[in-house]
């Protein structure tokens, strides 16, 4: 038997722990199964501590933009700003929570206005804890009926798709990352192809050809090829058009805020949906989630 | 001591040891709130704590094993926390090298001036984005760029901040 010397052990060890990890990248790849069983246990640890986590950003970054930061604008009414400092304070709570009621009207909204998809708000608490993907993680799961490959929305337009569920949560691919894509169609010439992400905040579109005509700001919609999302969802506008060979370069700005996502809809169901397309949505005045009794899964 | 990259014998160099379950709390920490963060603050996704959590440890435990050990399990939590599309072993393998190296370092040069901090951990963080990619690339056969400008400008806001964070940490160390 060779005896190591001491100060190689260490060394030694490197050696194995990287030879392990690169059989472990190779049974992955083999059988596609990424590891779930660890990441259900990663995951499960993990998301209480983003959610209470995600809970208390929230409410720093709320108390920040509207008290903290508007401390210094003018000196000269420090005095009356001394006095009404409580009140400011107590505004910007009810300030935090118009804003979250806004929002959650809005998605009620747009829940209520498709009343025949079956589909679940849930809250972001978490993104990718790498660069190397464009990920979320979802307050809800498994037990809430979110599946691995449903589609996520918000009243905007098209988020990504759930990649993972877990019992407490969900992990969804954005559609900015490298992997993602979406069925879509440019709304004018209803001309069709995939829409994917490439790591970056537009997105691309990929297979039209150069003698088709696209012009800047035209919309791009979902086309129900990919069987995750409805037809007629919006998924960007065209920013930015250049000829390439045999295709165009057409790189699209997704119609929802992507970077700053608090709240979304997953689309529950695994068939082709048929989304009611109603021009008005927006302009619709939101119901008391009591009065107009909207499914479980609306109510949050 | 606080000379920057004061080069001594390894017998020379202190080991420092920490509260009990301070290195756990802080990669806890590191892990979650790089998770919670960018979902509120959008740029503060160009941090990467659990790299900075990988290279304090390393510098200041001064132990090449536990280094590399530390690095590996920081870094397979944080491909397991990263989603299905980046496999278990991406970050892992990065960042068990760079514990393996943190430390080595660590054992042969004092690195408690920030200066010395501040380019060990540009200089970590740019190994650590070519380890990525080169693991992408051989053997995930994933086309990705080497370098860009994006990578020296999260260089060095990583660096900026680990100096402050180091200090933070400095705290947790039994005396």
């Amino acid at each position: 038997m060779v005896a190591i010397p001491s100060r190689h052990k260490s060394l030694v060890l490197l050696a194995g722990i990287i030879v392990l990890q690169v059989l472990l990248l190779a049974v992955q790849i083999k059988r596609e199964s990424k590891g779930r069983l660890i990441r259900v246990w990663t995951v499960g640890a993990a998301s209480p501590f983003e959610r209470a986590g995600s809970y208390g950003f929230g409410w720093v970054r709320d108390t920040w933009r509207h008290y903290f930061a508007l401390q210094n604008t003018t000196k000269e009414n420090e005095q009356i700003r001394h006095e009404n400092d409580a009140l400011k304070l107590q505004i910007t709570q009810l300030q935090g929570k118009a804003a979250e009621a806004d929002r959650l009207a809005a998605l009620l909204n747009f829940r209520q206005s498709h009343a025949g998809v079956p589909m679940i708000a849930a809250r972001v608490i978490g993104a990718s804890a790498g660069a190397a993907s464009q990920t979320i993680q979802l307050d809800r799961g498994e037990r809430d009926g979110i599946r691995k490959n449903m589609g996520v929305i918000t009243p905007d337009g098209v988020v990504g798709k759930v990649v993972e569920s877990y019992p407490n949560a969900a992990q969804v691919l954005l559609l900015t990352d490298k992997e993602s894509g979406v069925g879509a169609m440019l709304a004018d010439s209803r001309t069709q192809s995939p829409v994917g992400g490439q790591g970056e905040p537009l997105l691309v579109m990929k297979y039209v050809p150069n003698d088709d005509t696209v012009n800047l700001g035209e919309r791009v919609i979902t086309s129900g090829m990919d069987r995750i999302f409805p037809r007629d969802l919006p998924v960007g506008t065209v920013a930015e058009i250049k000829s390439g060979n045999p295709f165009k370069q057409i790189r699209i700005k997704p119609a929802a805020n992507l970077e700053r996502l608090e709240e979304v809809l997953v689309l529950l169901s695994l068939r082709p949906l048929e989304m009611k397309n109603e021009e008005n949505t927006g302009d619709a005045q939101p119901h008391a989630p009591g009065a107009a009794n909207p499914s479980p899964a609306a109510k949050r | 001591m606080n000379d920057a990259f004061d080069i001594r014998g390894e017998s020379h160099i202190e080991v420092h040891k920490f509260r009990a379950g301070a290195i756990l709390v802080a990669t806890l920490l590191a892990l979650v709130i790089q998770a919670a963060f960018p979902v509120h603050f959008s740029k503060a996704a160009i941090l990467d704590l659990p790299l900075l959590v990988t290279i304090y440890f390393g510098l200041s435990r001064r132990n090449p094993s536990t280094g590399l050990l530390l690095g590996m399990v920081i870094g397979l939590l944080q491909d397991s926390l990263s989603g299905p599309t980046v496999p278990l072993g991406l970050y892992g393998i990065a960042k068990t090298i760079i514990g393996y190296l943190a430390s080595s370092i660590g054992a042969r040069l004092d690195t408690e001036h920030p200066a010395a901090r501040f380019a060990l951990t540009a200089a970590f963080f740019v190994a650590h984005q070519g380890l990525i990619v080169l693991t992408r690339r051989i053997l995930l056969a994933q086309p990705e760029p080497w370098f860009n400008v994006h990578l020296f400008v999260a260089a060095f806001v990583n660096a900026f901040i680990a100096v402050f964070l180091f200090l933070l940490l400095d705290r947790l160390r039994r005396n």
